[in-house]
């Protein structure tokens, strides 16, 4: 009877006194939060994407309370969500530029070769950690489809040449595809760099089309005709300096084979008139010739 | 009080004895959180902070229980400090740093109920550990757990990669590797004498 009666004392004892201390703790350590960050979470599309530079949509709330941030820093809410969070908070909507993700690799498999057969699992991925992948060129897209599978917002499809599309209207610039693809061959860019250089390869002369016939050879004309040093050759590559006039298409024009291209919304990459024109649909042969 | 050293006590709860891979405790978050390296870090973490005030409550409890002629009660009175101490030490930690409560905060009360933690103070007031070996035999516990997380994220990682039989993927597999680690921790045994 006695063990009984110490066994609910003591128990009773416990648990009165830890139940006194969190209510106590919960008077003293309340930490009070801003009930606006709810709110605005709430309007933002809780997809979590990291677009805007922090880890997730409540994140970006709390900064958006804060005024660490503009509404204009989400680039996956409609104009109308930015324009109404503007509104809520009493802050300058900040629009940005629209960003989308950007491949500079054109070698599909109708102009690009392959060195070797991969067999392993198809994901770009897996497949570079086999010395680079099948491809002939070592920087070149591998075409398995990683960004593809990784994109949130269906935003990228592959071609009938395996190489990633961008559509425009539906990438957020979540930056995704940047990080999955093994080449790095995905950069987020603003809708009006449109002039571009579509290849990673740094190789250079004429050996390089053995490997893919639209690389770059950094023979450097590019370069030496760009006005205000608009292009310069940096490892083998033109550079674009976007702090420059970039407006002009004259550059695509001073390339042979069609590795500078102007990015146009209906058209597509259009390259210069004078670059070879390569008509194969089917696969590009293995092997040299 | 044993005259174990203790540095044997730190090996003995984190190679020997490894809390999931020998004593198979704390299978849920060993399981559960160990798809990537950093999150399997963080909870390894998470977990050895919380033994460490496990070990220190109920070490103290412990003491008080048998003060009053009642250890009967350690296993339900151990529940009830540990889930509550942890709970204080959340709001704490939520007060005063921010920045470690959204890197523990989504774990913490994963892991206040978790059998790993229990065992722990049970294991403690069985062997009949002192304060100084109790805090040891915390962390030495702890950081065999948060090794067996590290090696199965680890291996959980490169497996994602590897093409394996469509039969065998997703947690057939992951308890083919817990299996298999388990058996390798066996040699362990004797280490130490």
């Amino acid at each position: 009877m006695m063990t009984i009666l110490i066994a609910l004392a003591a128990l009773g004892c416990l648990t009165l006194v830890l139940a006194i201390l969190l209510i106590a703790a919960n008077k003293k350590l309340h930490v009070v939060e801003d009930p606006r960050i709810d709110t605005v979470e709430a309007m933002l599309p809780s997809v979590n994407c990291g677009a805007c530079g922090y880890p997730g949509c409540r994140q970006f709330a709390e900064a958006l309370v804060a005024g660490k941030a503009l509404p204009g820093k989400c680039s996956v809410s409609t104009d109308e969500t930015r324009v109404a969070i503007a509104r809520f908070l009493g802050v300058a909507l900040g629009a940005e530029e629209k960003r989308v993700a950007r491949l500079a690799c054109a070698g599909g498999t109708n102009v690009a070769r392959n060195r070797a057969r991969y067999h392993g699992v198809k994901s770009c991925q897996a497949a570079s950690l086999v010395s680079g992948g099948g491809k002939a060129c070592f920087w070149g897209c591998l075409g398995y489809g990683d960004c593809e599978a990784v994109c949130d917002f269906d935003a990228i499809t592959m071609n009938a040449f395996a190489l990633p599309v961008v559509d425009v209207d539906k990438c957020t610039a979540c930056g995704d595809c940047v990080e999955v693809c093994p080449k790095d061959l995905f950069s987020l860019h603003p809708v009006s760099h449109r002039l571009w250089v579509n290849c990673k390869n740094l190789g250079q002369g004429e050996a390089v089309l053995e490997e893919c016939q639209v690389a770059c050879t950094a023979c450097g004309k590019c370069a030496m005709d760009a006005a205000d040093n608009l292009i310069t050759m940096v490892n083998n590559l033109p550079v674009v300096n976007y702090s420059k006039n970039h407006h002009t298409r004259i550059p695509i024009q001073r390339c042979p084979t069609g590795a500078i291209v102007w990015l146009d919304d209906q058209l597509g990459a259009i390259k210069g008139t004078e670059s070879k024109k390569i008509v194969r649909k089917g696969q590009r042969r293995a092997g040299i010739t | 009080m044993k005259t174990e050293s203790l540095w044997y006590i730190f090996i003995n709860a984190s190679l020997i004895n490894n809390f999931v891979l020998a004593y198979f405790l704390g299978i849920c978050p060993f399981l559960g959180v160990s798809g990537k390296k950093e999150t399997a870090m963080k909870m390894g973490g998470a977990v050895t902070f919380v033994m460490l005030i496990a070990s220190i409550c109920a070490y103290g409890l412990n003491a008080l229980l048998i003060a009053i002629g009642a250890p009967f009660l350690q296993l339900i009175s151990f529940i009830v400090v540990i889930a509550s101490t942890v709970q204080l030490v959340e709001m704490f930690i939520k007060k005063m740093s921010p920045a470690l409560f959204r890197a523990l905060g989504i774990f913490l009360p994963l892991i206040t109920t978790n059998c790993a933690i229990l065992g722990l103070a049970l294991f403690q007031t069985n062997l009949g550990y002192g304060f100084l070996e109790s805090i040891i035999y915390a962390l030495g516990a702890g950081a065999g757990f948060t090794l067996a997380l590290l090696l199965m994220a680890g291996l959980r990682e490169r497996l994602d990669f590897a093409d394996t039989p469509s039969v065998a993927k997703g947690t057939v597999l992951t308890l083919f590797i817990a299996g298999i680690l388990s058996l390798s921790f066996m040699g362990f045994a004797g280490l130490g004498g």
